[in-house]
């Protein structure tokens, strides 16, 4: 097998920025390349260089494929080629079904008309390829995200791709899901289709790749050859420039009393009201204490954490919660943040940010009262206070007047920390607070949380990476359909173990 | 992974100043660029009309002929920034003025009696209709497609299908006064040209100040020489108008009015928390929701004050023209509408400002008036303020694309 992609001394500037200096990529034929390094580093620069949608002549260097220099001029010439790109947002249409997703702009029809059985045996065919044992007939709508990062990829095989390009691609799926993903890689590895796979899960890099390519600062550093074996920290190494032998702040935990309680908390879900969301759920968080909920994507911890934040999500919402021994007033927002609770959503661009105002009016924005005088806002309180927090979160922008839009992941993270921050709660929920960010970015918001805890705050965190919930929490439970099925300080837990709570806690209904 | 993540804090040193000066116009092109076109359509007409347009007596009935579609414009950009739409103020204009005209000319009502009760009423309609979108989550386009009809039917209903007046002259003061020279001056109104230059004053001491305080906050990033002539203009122009005005009969009470509203309503939006949650609202509704603000409550606000405003608006159109008509208000809520995407407003919300939404009206109202001296025929009139309105949204998504 040859070489079947060369980028060559590619070269991409926009205005006042070098994003890519003279990167070269070569991709073997039939290999799973992974592709990593920092937001920002310039890995969806580069593909976007390669699928076209930066065109020829807007770059500088060259792109060999299957040994010939191209031009690539648009989405269109690259598919021609069988590159194929799968962005990180999917591109799918909720509303209309599996085949008609997959043929949309390249129906099969005779005459313009279009031939139904033909479009569903084709899907069917294209679902076993990938595993998906659904209806091709099913709308989108009602597949998780899981599935419907499936259907692309089969979209994707529709189009004789012969280079398919995954762009962190498990970003929002769960352990499972993930995992059946990363099997179907390897399974076409062996048919001798070529993938490049951009993730920040490094875990899963090394289990899937073949050849890694380290991006930093928009510039080539490294190559690693699998084969020859690669450990995580190695490629850490080369990502940030720098040996990130403690990947989590060391801490001291001083634990206090218990602040927060709640105790038979259900919530059921806002259509099929029939449904429990949260099932009867108790647990308590103490002063100082970094508390972890631990669960599969789907367990109900967001829900858990909308609906005890102000009854922002479900109806029917039953159970009492305490803060500091005093029955808590929960029943909307406003009353929840003066009660002293904040929830940091893990959906920044739906549910965290005024993606179009500036960092200066999303800060203050959950205090706004606090900046104000008499409702009249305070422009110079409002900028001071967007700069204290740009400073210390170290949020990488040219000013507070910058819009959150064109901020990085990260960095726009930072920001709602900020908003949180500044509201200055007692109790403070993260919901997967470092979802799709670089490494060096995670350790500076477990940094901030760190410096939460040891000022007495509680904070209770929601995510899916297990090792992310085991370096940084001092107690766990673990949530499954609804329930806790599980308790334990962090010192003895292990993602096996929680593994095993999950698992079993599932069997048992 | 956009570019800017690579920008370091400190890039933003001027590599020259010219090029701050291109930068920096290049990200407010929008706001210099609605205030140009007024300036260059008002001197378009100018000399197409050969001076006719600035005339102090058109410059006044300009104003006066404005002035309703102004009031309502202001209350649509709240909506609008909101993340809605509200197409029932014409037919609620027209209700009202027939409201009035009922209660003042058939029922003897006292004008003042009658003028505040319309203004409740307005308020309520408002209400109404905000209650269904603010809390049960109705489309506005439908709530308000539904009210223009219902209003547009109890106007012909409480007219009964005739024209009612005229109003006692007192009333009729709101749209045809003008504020009295309480200085006494004889061949001009001393006191429309001193409140002209008192305002003009006022403005450019406010502009100062923040400016100032811009410096101090190292936020100031409008270079000097845009901010003097932007704020020299200014400053010329509202003297040479109060000028022009006190050479005819000073200014209108209407006039006094719309400035009163667009200062209010400027310091609401820019400077109030009620006007950043507002914007937050429009920007993001479930960002702002999850941050504390009742969302529901100032939805239903901001739809409460539009029907206030259109109520002003209906008394302001009843006066002027002294006869309530069930047509009066007929196609007023697209000359609106249109004012304040011309604006700069967003259809999507979150974005647009008062100042921006007045000017636009202006620059329908200039084009009204010189197209009409020019003796331009209704029929191309209304295909040329369909292609500027246009031109106006195609140049705001063009220029936020590229920026």
């Amino acid at each position: 097998m040859g070489t079947i992609l060369e980028m060559r001394g590619i070269t991409k500037e926009f205005p006042g920025v070098k994003a890519l200096d003279d990167v070269n990529l070569a991709v073997e034929e039939g290999e799973i390349h992974a592709l990593v390094g920092e937001n920002g580093a310039g890995k969806s620069t580069l593909m976007k260089v390669l699928s076209g949608v930066y065109p020829h002549g807007s770059y500088e260097g060259d792109i060999v494929y299957d040994g010939q220099v191209k031009t690539l001029r648009g989405i269109n010439d690259s598919e021609r080629e069988g590159i194929i790109i799968i962005h990180q947002e999917l591109a799918l249409v909720p509303l209309l079904s599996i085949a008609e997703n997959i043929f949309l702009g390249n129906e099969r029809a005779r005459n313009g008309i279009i031939d139904w059985q033909e479009t569903n045996r084709r899907t069917a065919e294209l679902l076993a390829r990938v595993g998906l044992k659904e209806n091709p007939e099913t709308l989108v709508d009602d597949l998780g995200l899981g599935k419907q990062q499936l259907v692309e990829i089969a979209k994707a095989l529709s189009k004789d791709v012969r280079l398919l390009i995954l762009d962190e691609p498990t970003s929002s799926l769960n352990e499972t899901d993930s995992g059946k993903l990363l099997d179907l890689l390897i399974e076409f590895r062996a048919r001798g289709l070529t993938s490049i796979l951009i993730s920040h899960k490094l875990n899963e890099v090394e289990k899937v790749a073949d050849t890694i390519t380290v991006l930093r600062d928009g510039a080539t550093v490294a190559r690693l050859d699998c084969r020859q074996g690669v450990s995580e920290n190695d490629i850490i190494r080369d990502m940030v420039g720098r040996s990130l032998d403690d990947r989590y702040p060391a801490r001291d935990p001083r634990i206090g009393e218990t602040v927060m309680e709640v105790r038979n908390w259900t919530v059921h879900h806002p259509l099929h009201t029939e449904r429990k969301v949260v099932d009867d759920v108790s647990f308590h968080v103490k002063r100082g204490e970094v508390l972890g909920i631990a669960g599969l994507m789907g367990a109900g911890r967001t829900e858990l954490a909308m609906s005890l934040f102000g009854r922002s999500y479900g109806r029917d919402i039953s159970g009492e919660a305490t803060i500091d021994g005093k029955p808590a007033d929960l029943s909307s927002v406003r009353r929840a943040v003066n009660a002293g609770l904040a929830y940091a959503t893990e959906d920044r661009k739906t549910y965290g940010l005024v993606m179009d105002q500036s960092i200066r009016r999303n800060v203050p924005l959950a205090k706004l009262d606090a900046v104000a005088r008499n409702m009249v806002v305070d422009h110079d309180r409002e900028a001071e206070v967007a700069e204290e927090y740009r400073r210390k979160l170290n949020v990488k922008s040219s000013s507070i007047e910058q819009e959150t839009v064109n901020l990085s992941g990260g960095n726009q993270q930072k920001v709602v920390l900020s908003k949180w921050l500044f509201a200055d709660p007692d109790i403070l929920i993260l919901d997967e607070p470092t979802r799709g960010i670089d490494v060096g970015a995670k350790f500076e918001i477990y940094t901030v949380i760190r410096d939460l805890a040891e000022a007495g705050k509680s904070i209770i965190v929601i995510s899916s990476e297990m090792p992310e919930l085991l370096g940084i929490t001092d107690r766990l439970y673990v949530m499954n359909e609804g329930r806790f099925v599980g308790e334990m300080p962090t010192a003895e837990a292990s993602q096996e173990k929680i593994m095993s709570l999950i698992i079993k806690s599932g069997a048992r209904t | 992974m956009s570019q800017t993540t690579t920008n370091s804090s400190n890039d933003s040193v001027p590599a020259g100043q010219a090029k701050a000066s291109w930068n920096f116009l290049r990200g407010h092109l929008r706001e210099y660029g609605i205030l140009f076109a007024l300036i260059a359509i008002m001197a378009f007409f100018q000399i197409a009309t050969g001076g006719i347009l600035l005339r102090p007596v058109n410059l006044t009935n300009l104003l006066l002929q404005n002035s309703y579609i102004v009031i309502m414009a202001i209350g649509m950009l709240l909506v609008i920034v909101c993340g809605h739409i509200d197409l029932s103020v014409g037919s609620v204009l027209g209700f009202i003025g027939a409201l009035a005209a009922v209660m003042i000319v058939n029922w003897n009502v006292h004008y003042l009696v009658a003028g505040i009760l319309c203004l409740g009423v307005g308020a309520i309609i408002g209400m109404a209709q905000g209650f269904w979108v603010a809390y049960f989550k109705i489309p506005s386009f439908i709530v308000t497609l539904a009210g223009m009809l219902v209003f547009k039917g109890l106007t012909l209903w409480l007219l009964a299908g005739q024209s009612v007046g005229p109003f006692p002259p007192q009333f009729q003061l709101i749209a045809a006064g003008f504020v009295p020279d309480l200085l006494g001056g004889e061949e001009i109104n001393l006191f429309s040209l001193a409140a002209g230059v008192v305002v003009a004053v006022a403005l450019l001491g406010l502009a100062v100040r923040t400016r100032a305080r811009q410096i101090r906050n190292g936020t100031a990033d409008e270079p000097f020489a845009f901010f003097a002539a932007k704020n020299a203009l200014i400053f010329i122009a509202l003297i040479y108008m109060s000028w022009l005005m006190a050479t005819f009969r000073g200014l209108p009470n209407v006039f006094i009015v719309m400035a009163l509203l667009i200062a209010i309503y400027s310091f609401v939006t820019a400077r109030t928390t009620i006007g950043r949650r507002i914007y937050a609202i429009g920007g993001n509704e479930k960002a702002a929701k999850l941050s504390g603000i009742n969302s529901e409550r100032l939805t239903f606000l901001t739809f409460a004050n539009m029907g206030m405003l259109a109520a002003l608006a209906g008394l302001v159109f009843a006066a002027r023209l002294n006869t309530a008509t069930p047509k009066a208000g007929a196609t007023f809520e697209l000359d609106v509408i249109a004012a304040v995407f011309i604006g700069g407003a967003s259809m999507s919300g979150g974005v647009g400002t008062v100042v921006g939404a007045v000017v636009g009206a202006f620059i329908m109202g200039v084009m009204n008036n010189g197209m009409s001296i020019l003796g331009i025929g209704i029929d191309w009139q209304q295909v040329i303020k369909g292609l500027v309105l246009l031109a106006a949204v195609i140049f705001d998504v063009l220029n936020k694309k590229k920026g």
